[in-house]
């Protein structure tokens, strides 16, 4: 296990040296990256300007869902790039490479390609989140802070599962990965606003089967002390986030179901 | 003339057959049509005061636009980064053809196969098939609908003299992001893809109607929802070709300039 | 196992309770603040003198591989109905590898020698037939088995693009949990054997094919793997770096006991180094032996080369086919079994003056075309 981690920082150093060779255009995609996803936020500032509030929420509690949420995204994209470029790797053979090393499948893919870039992302929610905080003149105990740092890194679990999800299509077809982004960027886009504005099918679905609710609004509602509209139990905040870690592990079984079947098939 | 000519088809016919992606990306933009389309349900649900667009306006106009995303600079042509970044573009410069148009064509091929191939569908599904609640409006009058083809074209053509500047900017930077990444964000906003220019706050407009984004989308479906009437197409369809004129004089200066610069990498 | 006189290892073999225990390293170890000597890691054991290393029985692998048709109308059929063709690519391969043997494998474009290497590797699953390598079975014991082999895929390369060599091989140290004193010996002998003193702190996109070459190699032997497979290790080389790889596989061969399965289409390297040669064709082994086995199979001729003092216009000679004649110069065809070598000169040299002759076999390359043209491959 510790050999594990070594060779993960390693890889992660490794990943960043190769992208510092590029000075100047690190620093400007880092900006660039900044600069669109924070356009996502305009587009809600843009909607709250004109119509001051949505189905009883404010700006800044939906402030508090996207911070929460883009934050999540952003580590997963740094982390998990491997995941996201594995069609890639399936095509030029790569993977082959991968599969003659004595170390496990994810932990070789997962180590690729750290993202530093999406720091920009990372940032801009960040800003969000406190400016949320700030704005909602919410007391900020030691527990809120625990529980928004568990739903984030839920929200990274649950996002990274999705890119294994998405790694797996690619062994069956490399054309059809752009469908993953409905549930990734997508499931951002979702995640900015509470689940109650959403008919209740839709909201289901964001419950149920890609539990973004899980680590976005439910632990959202401990941090609002709010009731919550849907009648949860109160205790849910707390362990809503670790469907997030349940989501992961199951797309990972997934992820070896693919790999089977490439090992029959052949590239 | 016949060169350029064979050049789109065959690219053309290259894109068409992307079917699987071109079901995924039907999926993927109604999804995320679906969910803007219900998050401004809530909005215009939550306010009582009079908006510059009505509500069953603002979903045609979010329809319409994913509909037409394929049609959006949003991207380059993967294959000439490609060249760019492997220094093969110097074979393209041993081809009788002037690289600006030759791109060019490629251009109006990538924005039109992929279009063509997700708007019909969308179209039809989102016309007839949603509930009324959500679906998307017919033309405000059969002149609408003649002065909205015609706008269309324009902002084609618009598009594509983006899509090369896109292009041409590669040759400045072999691993340069930044511009890749930057560009669709600017694009997707004032354009009016994120939220319908109308939204926008007053102060806003005048400066969102003099960038050529807005010839992309916004102009076009102030036509089709007849916002503006079919007489007064004139100012706008010159806004366009002005915008396009100055951009693809800007690309040939540019193109000349960036060639010079071409380094060829590797042994 | 205590050993006391320690010179004779280093990378040799050694006789432990009658079996040969290749490659062992001496190392000095640090426990506890003492110096430890005489710690020995030992790579590998051979089960016994007389087992294979490499049990390849009744292969069979097929692909299906969808139909593609041109034109617009094939293509929009496309959309609804997908059509499939079947390809055998392996069709019951069987043999066996013993310790320390250098095999060329050979045969014509899409006979399934990378199929094989991929079954081989645990790349690929095959349909039927048993693999062992190293008693492992390679698509089942992965990570286990991938430890033993070491792969070099000409037209692919395994480093890291961006970085300098040196990096590459730091972190496949770390990969592959080398220890540190056995990383350092392996490398500074791979370093001197193929000359990469100069390169090791360059990018690897900078490299030339040969240097980069190289370096793959060394890459791939790194942690010592019993067993290589090199597939097109000497494609676009020039000469000079041809030669070297060749002579380094030679003495690797040779010196550490290291079995390598040679896939090439470059016959002057089959012939430099393998004495046993498998050729496949359409999906299975024709021949597994030696390259005059093959020379025989297609034609036990030989070619005598003469010059002799005056011009030729004419020449005929009883048992010998004239293939060509230049100016002093010609080259006769003859089959050992009809007419020695010996009687074949003294029938030339009552006829005419020889000024100097060789005799040799025909191209290996002409041999093998021969041999696919009879086997219809």
């Amino acid at each position: 296990m510790k050999n594990a981690i070594k060779l993960y920082l390693r890889y992660i150093s490794v990943s960043i040296q190769s992208q510092m060779q590029y000075k100047a255009s690190f620093i400007m995609m880092a900006i660039a990256h900044f600069a669109i996803t924070f356009i996502d936020f305009i587009g809600v500032w843009v909607l709250f300007d004109r119509f001051g509030a949505i189905k009883g929420w404010n700006l800044p509690e939906i402030a508090l869902f996207y911070g929460m949420i883009h934050m999540a995204f952003a580590i997963a994209e740094a982390g998990a790039r491997g995941f996201d470029t594995f069609d890639s790797k399936v095509r030029t053979g790569e993977f082959d490479r991968i599969l003659l090393r004595p170390r496990s499948l994810v932990l070789q893919i997962i180590g690729q390609e750290f993202q530093l870039m999406r720091i920009g992302r990372f940032t801009q929610g960040f800003i969000v989140l406190c400016w949320a905080m700030w704005s909602l003149n919410n007391s900020l105990s030691f527990i809120k802070v625990m529980l928004i740092i568990i739903s984030i890194l839920g929200g990274t679990f649950l996002f990274i599962g999705l890119f294994v999800l998405q790694a797996t299509l690619s062994f069956w077809s490399v054309q059809s990965l752009e469908v993953v982004n409905m549930v990734t960027y997508g499931g951002v886009e979702i995640a900015q606003f509470p689940v109650t504005i959403y008919d209740s099918w839709f909201r289901k679905f964001f419950i149920f089967v890609v539990p973004l609710a899980c680590v976005n609004y439910f632990p959202a509602m401990g941090i609002l002390n709010k009731t919550d509209p849907l009648n949860s139990p109160a205790w849910l905040p707390w362990v809503s986030p670790i469907i997030g870690i349940v989501f992961f592990i199951l797309a990972l079984q997934v992820f070896k179901f693919g790999v089977r079947h490439y090992k029959s098939t052949g590239s | 003339m016949r060169a350029y000519i064979s050049i789109v088809k065959l690219r053309f016919m290259l894109l068409i057959q992307y079917r699987v992606a071109a079901i995924a990306g039907i999926c993927t933009q109604f999804l995320f049509g679906f969910v803007r389309v219900m998050v401004i349900a809530a909005f215009y649900a939550s306010s009582t005061a009079i908006q510059p667009m009505s509500y069953g306006q603002t979903v045609t106009y979010i329809w319409i636009s994913q509909a037409f995303l394929g049609m959006l600079p949003w991207n380059g042509d993967s294959e000439i980064q490609e060249m760019i970044s492997s220094g093969n573009v110097a074979y393209e410069l041993c081809r009788p053809l002037d690289l600006y148009n030759h791109w060019f064509c490629r251009a109006f091929a990538q924005r039109t196969a992929p279009t063509l191939l997700r708007a019909i569908p969308l179209f039809i599904v989102t016309l007839f098939f949603l509930p009324e609640k959500y679906s998307m409006q017919p033309p405000n009058s059969l002149a609408s609908f003649g002065a909205w083809i015609l706008v269309t074209i324009g902002a084609l053509m618009l598009s594509c003299a983006i899509t090369n500047l896109f292009n041409i900017s590669m040759l400045w930077t072999i691993s340069g992001d930044g511009i890749k990444r930057l560009l669709p964000a600017v694009v997707m906003i004032f354009s009016g893809m994120t939220v319908p220019l109308p939204l926008f706050p007053t102060w806003m407009q005048p400066i969102l109607r003099i960038l050529p984004f807005s010839g992309l989308v916004d102009t076009p479906m102030r036509f089709y929802l007849g916002n503006i009437k079919p007489s007064s197409i004139v100012p706008f369809l010159f806004h366009q070709f002005i915008w396009t004129f100055v951009l693809i004089l800007y690309g040939k200066w540019l193109i000349s300039r960036g060639l010079k610069r071409v380094e060829v990498q590797g042994g | 196992m205590v050993i006391n006189d320690s010179s004779i290892f280093n990378g040799s073999k050694v006789n432990y309770k009658d079996k040969t225990i290749n490659n062992c390293f001496m190392l000095q170890r640090t426990a506890r603040g003492e110096t430890i000597n005489n710690c020995f890691v030992l790579q590998r054991t051979a089960r016994g003198n007389n087992m294979s290393q490499i049990i390849v029985e009744n292969l069979v692998k097929t692909f299906q591989v969808a139909k593609r048709k041109s034109g617009l109308w094939n293509a929009t059929k496309g959309l609804i109905h997908r059509e499939y063709n079947t390809v055998n690519a392996l069709e019951g391969v069987s043999f066996k590898l013993d310790a320390g043997e250098l095999v060329g494998y050979i045969g014509p474009n899409g006979a399934g020698k990378s199929t094989t290497v991929k079954v081989l590797s645990g790349i690929l699953v095959p349909n039927s037939g048993r693999c062992e390598v190293l008693g492992n079975v390679p698509w089942k014991n992965r990570i286990s088995h991938v430890k033993n082999i070491g792969v070099v895929f000409g037209q692919r390369s395994q480093l890291w693009w961006d970085l300098p060599v040196i990096d590459s091989f730091e972190l496949l140290k770390d990969i592959y949990n080398i220890p540190e004193i056995q990383y350092k010996t392996t490398k500074d002998e791979l370093v001197e054997r193929l000359s990469l003193q100069q390169i090791l702190e360059v990018p690897v996109r900078q490299l030339s094919l040969g240097q980069r070459m190289r370096c793959e190699i060394s890459a791939s032997l790194l942690h010592t793997p019993p067993i290589l497979f090199l597939d097109e290790p000497t494609i676009g080389l020039d000469a000079v770096s041809k030669l070297a790889v060749r002579e380094f596989i030679k003495e690797l061969n040779k010196k550490h006991g290291t079995t390598v399965i040679l896939t090439t289409h470059d016959m002057d390297d089959i012939e430099a180094l393998c004495s046993r040669v498998m050729v496949i064709g359409k999906g299975q082994i024709l021949l597994d032996g030696t390259i005059n086995e093959i020379r025989n199979t297609v034609s036990k001729e030989r070619r005598l080369i003469i010059d002799l003092e005056q011009q030729i216009t004419e020449i005929s000679i009883e048992e010998a086919k004239v293939v060509k004649v230049e100016g002093n110069r010609a080259y006769l065809d003859f089959n050992p079994d009809k007419i020695t070598p010996a009687q074949l000169i003294w029938n030339i040299s009552s006829k005419y003056k020889i000024k100097d002759l060789f005799i040799e076999n025909p191209p290996i390359d002409e041999v093998i075309a021969k041999f696919y043209g009879e086997f219809k491959i």
